[in-house]
């Protein structure tokens, strides 16, 4: 299996550490909705087709990446840097309030 | 149907095999049963046998997708034991080996249950005391586990590396002698013959496709070969759960399906008599009674539904045996094949009642489902026949995750993989 | 000159002669000889005996399909078991014994397998040897007791457990056309995407390039096939584009177009070249793959087809044509095709007598009549051979008339003499590679054979691979399949060469069986017969996989090459269905065996790499004894000459209490946290407050996982405002790292922090004792070390004979104590003279098991307690679970089974029988020391405590500070340890923390 990392190109399978699901969205640091922690700790989507995986190329560069690959066929379609998925927002504004 | 021995057999030889009769039936879908199981594997088959056996429910129907045994059951290395850490698992599994013991009588099928001894071995002082940790858990809970020394384990294992290539030297091990190995679709055969012999309905090639509803509850399935219904729907689809219970509309649950390559190597004439597993990595052998050495390592560690995996595990498992065994550097692997595992948030299985009404659940087995088949089939029928679990399987609860009671033995927490 | 060798031709060198032993007899051959064609040459015909029955066997095709004459090849006591013959090219002094029989392969007792006949039918084990219910045989013992001679029976060659001392290599490759199989096809593929510029790798498993080419005896471009071949391969040769890998098996077809391969590099020489591997591992990345792997012949299932003497055609004439070996004088030909009658003709070209050909067809094409009538003999179309003659050497077959489309067999068997027959019951495209990268092989009647599947990655198909067997159309199709590979749309290549070819065609009559009385084997090697597979449809195992498992059709060595098909259309015979619904085999790699050496590649001999800290020579040259931590290695004692490791340990734990200690800590995890945003990262990712931390100070931290359970320890350092030093366990650094960075790259990528891995960049040594402060006093310039400059936890910078250091004080030990840190390149210089400044102070170096005393003594925890399974709270350090800020972990910490009252809680035990307590022991309420039960609790770490003088160790107990002060007992059945202990305070040692504050 190759991944196309966007800093090294395509790269062997065996450069990378996968990260798991990456449907799942953190709960605002200072929330106590327990059911919205479980979730995201440990309900998974594991979808068969298209999934939404994070990869970290641990051997390469060391960006996590989002990385949609086909369950069943392995095929990957599309690969972006995590960190620019889009649905995550930043929770420092929450995190200081959450201290004060 | 006729019962097996040897006098059958001879019967039968004189008559040229022209008698022998199916091993089991291939009826033909009724429109409704007490009991549906879902997945004709060996913990669907075992259940269904439990359930006529041990609670009188024989109008139940086993639906499976493709042939008999297709799934994890014809495709795991073999290997039982019962050597836990955690008491839920503990207990659990010695349940299984003691129902593996009496198995091939009560099934009147060999499922050549080889009572051969798995030897886990550890390479520093440290990894022995975590071995003893576990071996004295198994012994407080009365089963079965003693440490041996290196040179207890090289008159064993002649073929053994004890120095591991000067890297990881072997020293001590601990040894479960009642664990070992049986003929894996022997016993998806012989369950299938014990079920059917007890009026079980064995539906093959009989795909769901979805769930009736009544409500929330749960009142049947449709499949490729009709509507069923049924008082009780019972999934045991480990592997594809996922894929299964989305078709019921639960879409999350605390697993991930990924793949376990397993390999086997030419036929060899007995080189080791016992299952033996590497400390310093990830790798379980044993020797098929056919002669080929039967191995496997880490799952590929990415989610998939493909049974087949890529080379950098091929190669680590690769590595890892002819460290331990260097004279197989030149014997050959004849093939290699992938299965699906449920990994579990916990490494632990789930058998539980719901997730909805009029279901029932067993999945979540990970690497361990093959050992368990028989106790899981057990607590399974328990569970569906009391609607209840049995106190072998209280803990295997789907709820434990969130509540944080967790049957974690390898200490890893929620990452699948590495379970 | 052996009486079967021919005068010339081949791809043999007469000049030279090879000499070779088998079963300890001496034969010579030539080079270019496999050992089949060899022996055969020297007129053996017995090779081996079969998996059950142990029936003689002998060579029945010429190639890697061989399913019966397997042998072990020995290189002094190394051996390699199951080699096929066919393969094995011979070389001066070459060992080979046959195997799988007692005690000679000429007389084999097992044979007395075949008087069990019908009762060893397909899946005769599972239905006995169940044994008796009561009794010393019940249970599982009786099944055992038969198993042990089951497998002595079973398997095939004996594996040796001397160490092989071969080298094996691994390559990666990358090319935009990989070309597997050189027969016509694929030279014609490999030859176009050359031309069209493309890097080409071309893999074949034979040795020689050319495949059919070079025993086809046909005329291509007006020159023999083999002479087209020769040229085509060396003009590719020449091309700096094309890697030829000749005996190269391409084994496995993996996600993303990555092919696996095994290159022979060495096998066929007495031994490797310098520098040489004997295998060598390929993983080829490869843009696009022209599959023209070639089809297998098949034989025909018959009453003793499997006696030595009966062979493939396509077999019979490469050992004609490529090894000038005649496989018989006198040779019946079997067929349902056409093909064979231009292998009776190359025969009878090659000297061999034709006695007749035998065509299960009334009718035959024109063609193949006049080739019958060319060769001679008699010619009984409508023919069927019901039986074979001889012991384990064919003297004659038998022959009745035979109806193709009832499969009825008429009028009186007819002997005729022969030595040899060969057979032919059409050709299975070699789809395996296909199968792995495809979805399910199409069925087709008209060549009664599996076509190639759809693909599901980058590969074309070319030649017989895809059911075109003529040499023509395989020119054609390599041509094609290239410049779609290519991605060149027009063909490259102007005219396509011509073949001048005998008008004969492959398309079998759908003929498999020969119903007659007696054995009639589907799997040669594993003893499966026409029977077995209908015993397997009686008993309703009917779908191919249960075929497959039931009868072990097709799990040999072999897997099932020949007897796939076959067994398939037997079954449908059986159902009345017809072949395809029986199901295809889904063929996984590899395409056929693979050294376990080759796949382990560099890492045969070398598993593992290891870690060594900077001072680890000096540790050696001490008497360290090493432990190894992970990949890591570090000193567990150094002992002086006759000490046991608990007086050593004891000796360095007592003298660092006394005087002083140090030890090497550059094992532990160091990670470099910097940036504007570095303390805030902190503050979220651990559970006390990193924030307030003053610059110049460390401070002890706790980890949580995200599930609320304890992670990892250790302190940071603050060396600047936006500059943090985080240390880690030794076990927990890769695992620590990668936590972080999947923190700041996928959840907070909003925060300004980078984190570098500097691990292996420090050097570490702990000093702790009451005479530290003076030792380093007297060795540290550039800054004081006194109470005032260097408070608890603070860190300076100085240096050691001339080295920059950075120390800080803090304290594992208990004891007054620094860590000292110098660039790894300094580690072992500041160590020595350290050493050397300690030496009137009585300094020692110690050893992890001092550690873990010195450490026990003071209840810290390390991996042992903070197992995954324990909570900070289990461990006593609510204290660090700041309300203030959410951490991570911080959410789920508070759930119900984390909070639970009987969760096993961190405590102190002392063995109050004055014996050593052991990791791993538990613990348990009741004195019952014969049979132990109901644990509550386990140790996780032992000691000799010098502070207390006793045996002491950390436990996690259920219920934990509410049993301090009470008694239990210690269970240890594995090592036969019961006895008293008492349940104490986890703080042994100095509670109040007076030494190391000073």
């Amino acid at each position: 299996m190759l991944i196309s990392c966007p800093y090294c190109g395509p790269r062997d399978l065996s450069e990378f550490t996968y990260q798991g699901d990456g449907n799942r969205t953190r709960p605002d640091p200072a929330s106590t909705d327990q059911q919205a922690w479980n979730a995201y700790v440990y309900d998974r989507v594991n979808t068969a087709g298209d999934h939404h995986e994070i990869w970290q190329h641990s051997g390469g560069c060391r960006a996590h990446l989002m990385v949609t690959r086909n369950t069943l066929t392995h095929k990957v379609s599309a690969v972006a840097f995590a960190r620019d998925a889009g649905h995550r927002k930043s929770d420092r504004h929450r995190m200081s309030g959450g201290a004060a | 149907m006729a019962e097996y021995s040897a006098l059958s057999l001879l019967k039968n030889a004189f008559s040229g095999n022209r008698d022998w009769k199916p091993a089991w039936r291939k009826p033909d879908p009724k429109p409704s049963y007490d009991v549906i199981i879902v997945g004709g594997g060996g913990h669907g088959l075992s259940t269904a046998y439990y359930l006529a056996k041990e609670h009188g429910i024989t109008n139940v129907a086993v639906l499976e997708k493709g042939w008999l045994g297709s799934g994890n059951i014809g495709r795991n290395t073999t290997m039982i034991r019962s050597n836990y850490l955690l008491p839920p698992n503990t207990n659990f599994y010695e349940h299984s080996v003691k129902l593996w013991e009496n198995l091939s009588h009560d099934l009147n099928y060999n499922v050549m249950f080889s009572q051969r001894g798995v030897l886990n071995l550890a390479h520093t002082p440290g990894q022995l005391d975590d071995m003893a940790r576990r071996g004295n858990a198994m012994r407080l809970a009365g089963v079965d586990s003693e440490l041996m020394n290196p040179a207890q384990i090289g008159r064993l294992i002649p073929a053994l590396d004890l120095s591991v290539g000067g890297r990881f030297p072997v020293v001590g091990g601990m040894m479960q002698r009642r664990a070992g190995t049986a003929r894996h679709d022997a016993v998806a055969w012989g369950y299938a013959r014990g079920a059917d012999r007890r009026g079980v309905d064995i539906l093959e090639n009989c795909e769901v496709t979805g769930f009736l509803r009544d409500g929330d509850r749960v009142t049947g399935v449709t499949t490729t070969r009709g509507e069923i219904r049924a008082r009780k729907v019972a999934v045991a689809v480990a592997g594809s759960t996922g894929r299964v219970m989305q078709l019921a509309g639960i879409d999350k649950l605390p697993i991930e399906s990924h793949v376990l390559q397993a390999f086997v190597s030419e036929g060899i004439k007995p080189f080791m008599d016992t299952v033996v597993t590497f400390g310093a990595g990830h790798l379980y052998v044993t020797q098929s009674d056919k002669g080929g050495m039967v191995f496997g390592g880490d799952i590929d560690g990415y989610n998939t539904y493909a049974q087949r995996g890529n080379l950098p595990v091929v190669e680590e498992v690769m590595s890892e045996m002819v460290a331990l065994f260097p004279g197989l550097a030149r014997v050959r692997l004849l093939r290699s094949w992938g299965g699906l595992m449920d990994m579990s948030m916990d490494g632990s299985p789930i058998i539980t009642t719901g997730p909805l009404p009029g279901m029932y659940l067993n999945c979540g087995w990970c690497y361990g489902g093959f050992k368990a088949t028989p106790a899981s089939g057990w607590c399974f029928a328990h569970t569906i026949a009391k609607d209840q679990p049995h106190a072998f399987n209280a803990a295997f609860t789907l709820d434990r995750f969130h509540r944080g009671i967790l049957i974690d033995e390898k200490g890893q927490g929620s990452t699948p993989r590495l379970h | 000159m052996s009486p079967r060798r021919t005068d010339s031709g081949g791809r043999i060198d007469r000049q030279r002669s090879i000499r070779f032993t088998f079963d300890g007899k001496p034969f010579t051959g030539y080079p270019g000889d496999t050992l089949a064609s060899a022996l055969l040459a020297s007129g053996v015909s017995l090779f081996g005996r079969s998996f059950k029955y142990h029936r003689p066997r002998g060579v029945m095709t010429a190639g890697v399909d061989e399913p019966n004459a397997l042998v072990t090849v020995l290189k002094g006591g190394v051996r390699e078991p199951n080699i096929p013959a066919t393969l094995l090219e011979i070389y001066d002094g070459l060992t080979v014994v046959s195997q799988n029989h007692f005690p000679s392969l000429g007389f084999d007792i097992g044979a007395t397998n075949q008087l069990g006949g019908k009762l060893l039918g397909a899946g005769f084990y599972y239905k006995t040897f169940i044994g008796p219910v009561i009794g010393p045989l019940k249970g599982t013992r009786f099944w055992m007791f038969c198993e042990y001679f089951i497998r002595r029976a079973a398997g095939l060659g004996r594996a040796g457990n001397e160490k092989d001392t071969a080298r094996y290599e691994r390559i990666n490759a990358f090319c935009d056309v990989l070309v597997v199989g050189s027969g016509p096809a694929g030279l014609m593929a490999a030859k176009t995407a050359a031309e069209s510029g493309k890097r080409v790798v071309f893999a074949d498993l034979e040795p020689r390039l050319g495949g059919s080419a070079n025993w086809s005896g046909e005329t291509i471009d007006g020159m023999p096939a083999a002479d087209w071949a020769e040229a085509a391969v060396t003009e590719l040769r020449q091309n700096a584009n094309v890697r030829l890998l000749p005996r190269t098996t391409v084994w496995g077809y993996y996600d993303g177009n990555t092919l696996a391969a095994l290159e022979r590099v060495a096998d066929h020489k007495p031994n490797p070249g310098k520098g040489e591997p004997r295998h060598r591992y390929w993983t080829i990345r490869a843009e696009a793959v022209v599959l023209a792997t070639g089809a297998f012949e098949r034989p025909l299932v018959f009453p003793g087809n499997d006696r030595p003497g009966v062979m493939l055609a396509s077999a019979a004439e490469r050992y004609a044509a490529e090894f000038g070996v005649l496989p018989g004088r006198k040779v019946v030909v079997f067929t349902n095709n056409d093909s064979a009658y231009a292998t009776a003709a190359a025969l009878k070209k090659a000297g061999a007598g034709i006695a007749a050909i035998v065509d299960v067809r009334r009718e035959v094409s024109e063609a193949a009549h006049a080739a019958a009538l060319s060769v001679g003999g008699e010619f009984l179309a409508g023919h069927a051979v019901v039986a074979t003659e001889g012991g384990a050497k064919l003297s004659g077959i038998k022959v009745q008339i035979f109806d193709a489309a009832t499969g009825a067999l008429s009028g009186e068997p007819r002997s005729i003499e022969a030595d040899c027959l060969i057979v032919s019951g059409g050709w299975s495209p070699v789809i395996h590679l296909a199968s792995q990268a495809g979805i399910n092989p199409q069925w087709d009647d008209a060549r009664q054979a599996f076509l190639p599947p759809q693909p599901t990655q980058n590969w074309v198909g070319a030649g017989a691979f895809n059911g075109s067997f003529s040499t023509e159309e395989a020119l054609a199709e390599g041509h094609a399949a290239a410049c779609q590979a290519a991605g060149t749309v027009d063909g490259l290549i102007e005219a396509l060469p011509e073949v001048e070819t005998p008008a004969l065609r492959s398309h079998p009559a759908p003929v498999f069986e020969i119903k007659a009385k007696g054995k009639a084997f589907v799997d040669f090697q594993h003893d499966v017969t026409a029977d077995d597979v209908r015993l397997a449809y009686r008993e309703g195992f009917v779908s191919v996989e249960h075929l497959k498992r039931y009868t072990t059709l097709g799990m040999a060595t072999d897997q099932g090459k020949t007897s796939n098909v076959p067994g398939l259309a037997i079954m449908a015979e059986a159902l009345g269905k017809p072949i395809p619904d029986v199901g295809t085999t889904r063929f996984r790699p590899p395409f056929s065996a693979v050294s376990l050496g080759s796949l382990a590649a560099e890492r045969y001999g070398d598993l593992k790499p290891e870690r060594l800290t900077p001072m680890h020579d000096w540790h050696i040259e001490h008497n360290a004894t090493m432990y190894p931590v992970g990949l890591w290695f570090r000193p567990m004692i150094y002992g002086d000459p006759g000490e046991t490791v608990e007086q050593a340990y004891v000796r360095e734990a007592k003298a660092t209490r006394e005087t002083a200690g140090i030890v090497d800590v550059s094992t532990l995890g160091k990670i470099a946290v910097q940036g504007p945003d570095a303390a805030e990262f902190l503050d979220r990712v651990y559970t006390n407050v990193f924030s307030t931390l003053a610059i110049g100070k460390a401070r002890y931290g706790l980890m949580l996982r995200e599930d609320g359970l304890a992670m990892d320890d250790g302190t940071t350092w603050r060396l600047g405002q936006n500059d943090f030093l985080m240390t880690t366990t030794t076990a927990n650094a890769g695992k620590v790292m990668q936590h972080l960075e999947y923190l700041l790259d996928v959840i907070w990528p909003d925060l300004k922090v980078q984190l570098t891995s500097v691990t292996d960049q420090w050097a570490g040594a702990a000093i702790g004792g009451p005479k530290a402060r003076e030792i380093l006093a007297s060795c540290v310039t550039g800054t004081a070390v006194d109470n005032e400059a260097l408070q608890f936890m603070g860190i300076v910078h100085g240096e050691i004979a001339g080295a920059p250091v950075m120390i800080c004080r803090l304290s594992f030990s208990g004891e007054m104590a620094f860590e000292v840190y110098s660039g790894a390149c300094h580690g072992c210089h500041v160590w020595k003279a350290l050493m050397q400044a300690g030496k009137p102070f009585g300094l020692v170096p110690y050893g992890l098991e001092a550690l873990g005393t010195l450490r026990i003594e003071k209840g810290h925890v390390t991996g042992a307690e903070i197992d995954g399974r324990t909570t900070g709270r289990d461990l006593h350090l609510d204290w660090m679970l700041s309300k203030k800020k959410p951490f991570i972990g911080s959410a789920m910490m508070d759930r119900e089974g984390l909070m639970a009252e009987d969760r096993i809680k961190l405590v102190g035990v002392i063995s109050l029988d004055n014996r050593p307590l052991n990791g791993g022991a538990h613990i348990v309420e009741e004195n019952n020391p014969d049979e132990p039960r109901n644990s509550i609790g386990h140790i996780t770490a032992v000691c000799y405590s010098p502070a207390l003088g006793k045996y002491i160790g950390l436990a996690l107990v259920k219920g934990g500070k509410s049993r301090h002060g009470s008694r239990a007992f210690v269970a240890d059945p594995l090592r036969k340890r019961f006895g008293p202990v008492e349940i104490v305070s986890h703080h042994f040692f100095d509670p109040e923390g007076k030494r190391m504050h000073g």
